[in-house]
């Protein structure tokens, strides 16, 4: 993937979403022009193009500031979607204060996106719905290190145990207190984490399923081990 | 429960358990023929009854989400049809959808209507499959011939609009590839016409039928409260009494404009479902006379909107969702402002509804299971990706 080189993630910095406009050079058309569009263009009625705008004084998230002080680091709207970002130590208490006080009973999504030489490196992501609130929508991002454990909401939202467990096999990332953090869509031994952004689209030979002879149980060959070959 | 084929495995435990016996452990699966794919499920079993369940999933992973990060935007679609290979037309719907809101593209009314019409039809072809396989789980074999039937108009007729039967590839960001083909819609309305007697009959075959009553009423009950905790949606949800679809609740296309109703039950058992899932093929054939009628008034018009020749969205992030058959299936689209995504998730309702099953199946007789894994509707291939 040596062309991956011109769509280098521009990375945003912390708990911060993504801003259009900071990787110019990729974006010439979009970039430009998300204020110049004219809403009454002669083509066919053409909504603006989406851009992140500040979202700090809606209600949810200045009731949640004031609830659980600390908790809410950032706030952007896109696409009429608001995304909070959430201090990792307030993380559950955040979680719990808008499952039972904002009737956010749902958690539709939880996944993970890995931004490789920002630091923190990932992000947590989560989607949350309520039904009381006329199916309102809320997604709340943490900002998680390499190496660092994000809290489990599994004990507030029992659908993210395999949405953790499955953030856990692809990314690399412990959730603390998980009931069964196991792998779950690759198998047991298998050495690595899939969808970091480091890991070789090819694939990596890990061996150890098909020769258990040859190599350690658990374990594939090591990465300059000359038996470890790519697909393609 | 003739037909078993699992591995059995003594494992001596010591404590009380149910019949005073030793409970055992008993792999289901992976290649038994009722778990539709390649899924195994751990039983822990005590004489028939199981006491617990668990789902080991991943034989089908195909790692597409990490293949979704090398694709250009138009280049994911057809790797979505490979998601839930019985539905394709409802996996490019919200691929596009997610893409198209981070663009802020409008599309033409015309194209919205078609990508009803082809979802509708790609929800009932999905139920016929369910109907077909959940009967024939439970021995009933017959409604396999009957449904089959239908099944197959509905795929001669993707196969005439866009060459394909099942991995149909057929949505494009801003709207569609092609036009409907010359008289396509009236071949379309004499199927939809016919169908509703084609319904009543997989009801007389079923719904009063004794056996299917007594192998699927009170079988694998999820109230409405434990749905919402294990994220469970589509049929399912609805079962339980909760009458939440994504068409009403967070509409997309032409949805507001249609005119139809949501199935609910409300002992939220495999019966319920079964009933909930014949009233939605009922439901979508309300739909898809009311798409014929408005496409047959409005012969002309784009069916694709006004899109950049590379689809570069703005660096951002968005989520759309889509009522799949299975239940709200929802792309998560993060951009970097590149022409390939940055990261694309997928929501998997299979995946998702799966995470029940344990819940659904404590207590039950294991020839019960059967039933209950019919009845949450998974595909492997939504399930593992």
């Amino acid at each position: 993937m040596a062309e991956d080189a011109k769509d280098a993630p521009a990375a945003p910095a912390a708990g911060e979403p993504a801003k259009p406009g900071v990787p110019a050079p990729a974006t010439p058309a979009a970039a430009a022009t998300p204020k110049a569009t004219p809403a009454k263009a002669a083509a066919p009625a053409k909504a603006p193009v989406p851009a992140a705008t500040d979202a700090a004084s809606e209600p949810l998230v200045v009731a949640l500031a004031a609830a659980v002080p600390g908790a809410v680091v950032s706030a952007k709207k896109m696409a009429s979607q608001t995304t909070i970002g959430i201090a990792p130590g307030k993380l559950v208490e955040a979680c719990r204060h808008l499952k039972d006080k904002e009737t956010f009973t749902f958690l539709v999504d939880l996944t993970a996106v890995d931004w490789k030489e920002r630091d923190p490196r990932f992000d947590v992501v989560y989607w949350l719905h309520s039904f009381d609130r006329g199916n309102e929508r809320v997604r709340l991002r943490v900002g998680i290190k390499d190496e660092q454990a994000c809290p489990t909401v599994a004990g507030v939202w029992e659908t993210a145990n395999w949405m953790e467990r499955e953030v856990f096999d692809l990314f690399g990332i412990s959730f603390e207190g998980h009931p069964d953090l196991r792998r779950i869509l690759t198998w047991d031994g298998f050495q690595g984490h899939p969808l970091r952004k480091d890991f070789p689209v090819e694939g990596i030979d890990t061996g150890a399923a098909i020769y258990p002879d040859r190599y350690p149980e658990g374990g594939g060959p090591a990465p300059d081990d000359k038996n470890r070959k790519t697909v393609s | 429960m003739s037909e078993f084929v699992g591995t059995v495995g003594a494992v001596p435990e010591a404590g009380d358990t149910m019949l005073g016996l030793r409970e055992m452990e008993l792999n289901f699966g992976p290649q038994h023929p009722s778990t539709h794919g390649v899924l195994r499920i751990v039983l822990k079993v005590d004489g028939e009854r199981i006491v617990s369940a668990r789902p080991d999933i991943g034989y089908l992973h195909r790692g597409t989400e990490k293949l979704f990060e090398t694709e250009t935007y138009p280049m994911v679609i057809p790797h979505t049809d490979r998601l839930d290979y019985v539905a394709a037309a409802t996996n490019n719907h919200a691929y596009v959808l997610v893409v198209e809101k981070l663009l802020g593209l409008e599309i033409p009314k015309r194209a919205q209507y078609i990508r009803v019409v082809l979802d509708e039809m790609q929800r009932i072809s999905s139920h016929l499959l369910w109907l077909a396989t959940a009967a024939i789980d439970l021995g009933a074999i017959t409604p396999f011939f009957y449904t089959f039937r239908e099944r197959e108009v509905i795929l001669d007729l993707f196969e005439d609009y866009c060459g394909a039967r099942l991995t149909l590839n057929c949505m494009r960001v801003g709207g569609l590839e092609e036009e409907l083909t010359p008289g396509w819609i009236e071949r379309l309305r004499a199927f939809t016409e016919d169908l509703g007697g084609k319904i009543d009959e997989y009801e007389e075959l079923l719904t009063e039928n004794r056996i299917w009553k007594d192998r699927t009423i009170g079988v694998g009950i999820l109230k409405t409260d434990r749905c919402i905790a294990w994220g469970v949606t589509g049929p399912p949800l609805r079962a339980s009494g909760l009458a939440w679809d994504i068409r009403r609740a967070i509409p997309y296309e032409c949805y507001p404009e249609l005119d139809f109703e949501i199935p609910t039950g409300k002992n939220a058992d495999t019966y319920d479902r079964y009933l909930v899932r014949i009233a939605e093929l009922r439901q979508s054939r309300r739909i898809l006379l009311q798409c014929c009628d408005w496409l047959t008034a409005n012969p002309t018009g784009e069916i694709r909107g006004k899109v950049p020749r590379v689809i570069k969205p703005p660096a951002g992030e968005a989520y759309a969702s889509v009522e799949s058959p299975k239940g709200e299936l929802g792309f998560y689209l993060v951009s970097n402002g590149g022409n390939r995504p940055y990261r694309l998730r997928v929501r998997p309702p299979s995946f998702i509804n799966l995470q029940a099953l344990p819940e659904m199946a404590r207590g039950h007789m294991v020839s019960d299971l059967v039933a209950i894994i019919g009845t949450i509707d998974i595909v492997l291939g939504e399930v593992d990706r």
